[in-house]
């Protein structure tokens, strides 16, 4: 169970005013813009939950993902997942997540993809027996049998994609938080990854905390969607949910019943959160 | 009028930023000088005034190798040739309407002069105020000074042909990082940047003053020291030249054939 | 239990690393081959400063040979195993630092196993001839005191280096880019360090105890090991180098939480 309680963050960022004056105080003194990434927010998200997690660019979706997973402290607030403190206890925190970020690759470049995974079967001291067993479950899922053997760097996105999948879950993680884990693949490959996610949740009980801008990923994956912007909750409930919202905020825009993309698109809109 | 002044301002603002960073530069370069400068007291003292060098030409050796570090660098510099000719976006240069060996030389020589310009000044000013012995003086002679600036010049023609030739040769191999690093660190030691090159045995002298890296910074250095004075400057200018010529025949020679081979291949 | 899983970890990372280089096999036996060949022109100034000498303010040729393989073998060592945190500005630029903090595992030991890097041995070959020749030239008895100190020595070395790469990688938590200034501390003391350090007088001797401890590992123990000095505790001077790899470890520990609430 996650509980993300009353949590703010804010980062001071260096400000360089322009022209020399500025130019000339910044060496003896920086002045800093505090931006607020997250402005109290609260949710609770219960085990086997899957959770779309949404808003636009600069919303604070990645700053929540990195306080879930430990490696951001917030400023104020509290943040129990199964009862531990990501971000104060970190190695037995980290040993039941997986993480997948869709832009960056944790797998070795040059190298076959079994032998990065044998690297995570050291790095979480996974018992062969078990290793085996799970290596075998995902390789069936995600159809992995012909990519194992291939250095990662021959490999093409959607194959990565499904390989990073794996690589974030040989140790058999509870909680699966991923970050825009369909960016830039292909039709064939997003229906993929879909079905696997819910396949995993369906037999492991996995909760899934998943940001994307894809809002298909949303129809096809989710029962559950927050909605955050500037830094503040906006919603929380199910697609449904979403879309009473979108028209009572508009009875009578266009086309607020028709797809899910214009909705959304609407409702940042409205509420003002571009 | 007001617009060039907005220039200037833009470019001063970005300047200061710089600064900064040229200062701990500044700093770094003088600890090493001054390390080099107590090292070579200790072996000074140790010989009784039989060195093949004397002290304070080693001292001027030492602050001007410093200073000029961006002239002679064999290692570091040029990285954007060098990383276009890796990747293989030379290729592109081919369209535009000049010899891209002169272009890419009068390109490499503009930038290493002009860090150069930035940097040797606040080193030498500082390598003036040193306490005595380390201290360094102005030449023997005017003379010795116009000797000093055209062998300085030579040299660095030298060294920037030398390095655009091994730059060529990474063109036909598959591991041009490592051939760099061989190729630059074996001109370090023998154009005598780690010592000066009058401390070589004279055997060895004999075949390094046969390659061209005894005529890189080896001679002007040891002009402004006075280490080389009088009729002896001659032949090293000579040599000079003869290396310049040689060394420029053979980049150009050498970028034809990759110029061929580019258009074989299709870029 | 702990520490045996860590070196087996530490080892697969190294047998990784060493296993993406050989997809480059002429690239890491030119990088090998330069390496040793520039740190053999060291040894080779060496020679050459050294032609018609007898002695450099009471140092022997041999006394010299065995300090500058001393230094030599403690920075490559250094080299070798702290090679991740030369690099660790673009492991966090990456987010590959990030990766590493969500994994239940010492960071430090993954930031150093990530970047084992083979081809860094080079200059140990030379540190190896170096020692040979010093070990004959010099007139050192080879007791277990004279292996003990020479032991601590090249081990104390490495780890006050590590510290020192440490402390150059912790500078990135709180986005500091230039490092040039610790470099002269790195490169310019295994640069200036192949000289016994009261070579270049008291003031330097001063700082290079004082402030950052090279002497606990050269001049001090190499004094016990050259037979100018008996005092008992000098052999024990490298174990010194503990606590300042500890210093440097703090700031490190500082530098994570800082960066866990600032972010990147």
């Amino acid at each position: 169970m996650i509980e993300f309680n009353d949590i703010s963050k804010s980062y001071r960022i260096a400000r360089r005013g322009s022209g020399f004056g500025n130019a000339v105080r910044s060496l003896f003194l920086r002045e800093y813009d505090t931006i607020h990434a997250l402005n109290h927010i609260s949710f609770t998200i219960n085990d086997g939950e899957m959770v779309g997690y949404i808003g636009p660019n600069g919303a604070g979706k990645s700053s929540t993902i990195k306080i879930l997973s430990g490696i951001l402290s917030p400023d104020s607030g509290s943040c129990l997942v199964n009862g531990r403190v990501p971000w104060k206890e970190r190695k037995e925190h980290v040993r039941q997540i997986g993480v997948v970020f869709g832009q960056r690759s944790q797998l070795w470049w040059d190298i076959p993809v079994i032998d990065s995974f044998e690297l995570l079967q050291s790095i979480y001291a996974i018992p062969v027996s078990k290793y085996r067993d799970r290596l075998d479950e995902l390789t069936q899922l995600l159809h992995l049998e012909d990519l194992l053997k291939t250095p990662t760097r021959q490999l093409s996105l959607g194959q990565r994609m499904r390989c990073e999948i794996a690589a974030s879950l040989l140790h058999d993680p509870k909680l699966l938080f991923m970050d825009e884990p369909t960016i830039g693949l292909d039709a064939v490959s997003k229906i993929a990854v879909r079905d696997f996610i819910k396949k995993m949740n369906e037999e492991h009980k996995t909760t899934v905390i998943l940001t994307t801008h894809d809002m298909q990923d949303i129809e096809a994956i989710t029962n559950r969607v927050i909605l955050i912007g500037k830094g503040q909750k906006l919603m929380d409930g199910t697609l449904e949910d979403l879309r009473l919202a979108a028209k009572s905020l508009d009875p009578e825009g266009e086309n607020s019943e028709t797809d899910i993309d214009h909705i959304i698109a609407g409702l940042y809109a409205r509420l003002n959160i571009m | 009028m007001r617009k060039y002044y907005d220039f200037f301002k833009l470019r001063f603002a970005t300047g200061i930023q710089y600064r900064m960073a040229s200062v701990t530069a500044l700093t770094t370069q003088l600890i090493w000088g001054l390390m080099e400068c107590l090292a070579y007291k200790a072996v000074a003292e140790a010989s009784g005034g039989s060195m093949p060098m004397d002290y304070s030409s080693i001292v001027q050796y030492i602050w001007l190798k410093e200073a000029l570090y961006v002239f002679f660098n064999t290692w570091s510099s040029d990285n954007e040739l060098f990383s276009m000719i890796t990747s293989g976006d030379i290729a592109y240069e081919l369209c535009r309407p000049l010899s891209i060996y002169s272009m890419w030389f009068s390109r490499i020589t503009g930038a290493r002069i002009a860090e150069t310009l930035l940097r040797c000044v606040p080193v030498l000013i500082c390598a003036f105020l040193m306490p005595r012995p380390y201290r360094m003086t102005l030449p023997a002679s005017g003379a010795a000074f116009m000797f000093f600036l055209a062998a300085l010049f030579l040299a660095l023609g030298i060294t920037i042909t030398f390095c655009m030739l091994v730059y060529m040769l990474c063109f036909f191999t598959i591991a041009p990082q490592g051939w760099r690093m061989v190729l630059t660190g074996a001109v370090e030691f023998l154009s005598g940047n780690v010592i000066p090159l009058p401390f070589f045995p004279k055997k060895y002298l004999f075949l390094v003053e046969l390659s061209p890296f005894a005529y890189m910074q080896n001679v002007p250095f040891r002009i402004y020291s006075g280490d080389l004075a009088g009729s002896g400057i001659y032949p090293y200018i000579l040599k000079q030249i003869f290396w310049l010529a040689a060394l420029l025949a053979a980049g150009t020679a050498l970028w034809k054939c990759a110029e061929k081979r580019m258009v074989i291949q299709g870029g | 239990m702990k520490i045996g899983e860590n070196i087996k970890l530490y080892l697969k990372y190294a047998s990784v690393c060493t296993q993406s280089i050989m997809q480059y096999k002429v690239s890491f036996f030119l990088m090998i081959t330069a390496r040793f060949m520039i740190s053999f022109c060291e040894l080779a100034a060496i020679r050459f400063l050294f032609d018609g000498l007898t002695r450099i303010k009471g140092y022997t040729y041999g006394d010299i040979l065995l300090c500058f393989a001393i230094v030599q073998m403690s920075f490559t060592f250094a080299e070798l195993f702290g090679n991740g945190f030369k690099t660790f500005s673009g492991m966090v630029r990456k987010g590959e630092f990030d990766r590493m903090m969500l994994r239940p595992r010492s960071l430090i030991l993954q930031v150093m196993g990530s970047r084992f890097e083979l081809g860094r041995t080079g200059p140990l070959l030379t540190a190896v001839i170096t020692l040979a020749l010093g070990i004959r030239h010099s007139r050192v008895t080879w007791d277990m005191a004279a292996v003990w100190t020479i032991t601590a020595m090249t081990v104390g070395g490495t780890l006050l280096f590590i510290g020192l790469f440490i402390l150059e990688a912790s500078f990135c938590f709180f986005s500091i880019e230039d490092t040039s200034l610790i470099n002269v501390l790195t490169y310019g003391a295994k640069s200036h360090g192949k000289y016994p350090i009261d070579i270049y007088g008291r003031g330097i001797l001063r700082f290079c105890t004082y402030i950052i401890p090279y002497t606990l590992f050269q001049y001090y123990p190499l004094q016990f090991l050259l037979g100018k000095a008996q005092d008992w505790y000098l052999p024990l001077c490298p174990l010194g180098t503990v606590v300042f790899w500890l210093v440097c470890h703090a700031v490190w520990r500082y530098g994570v939480k800082h960066y866990k609430s600032c972010g990147s």
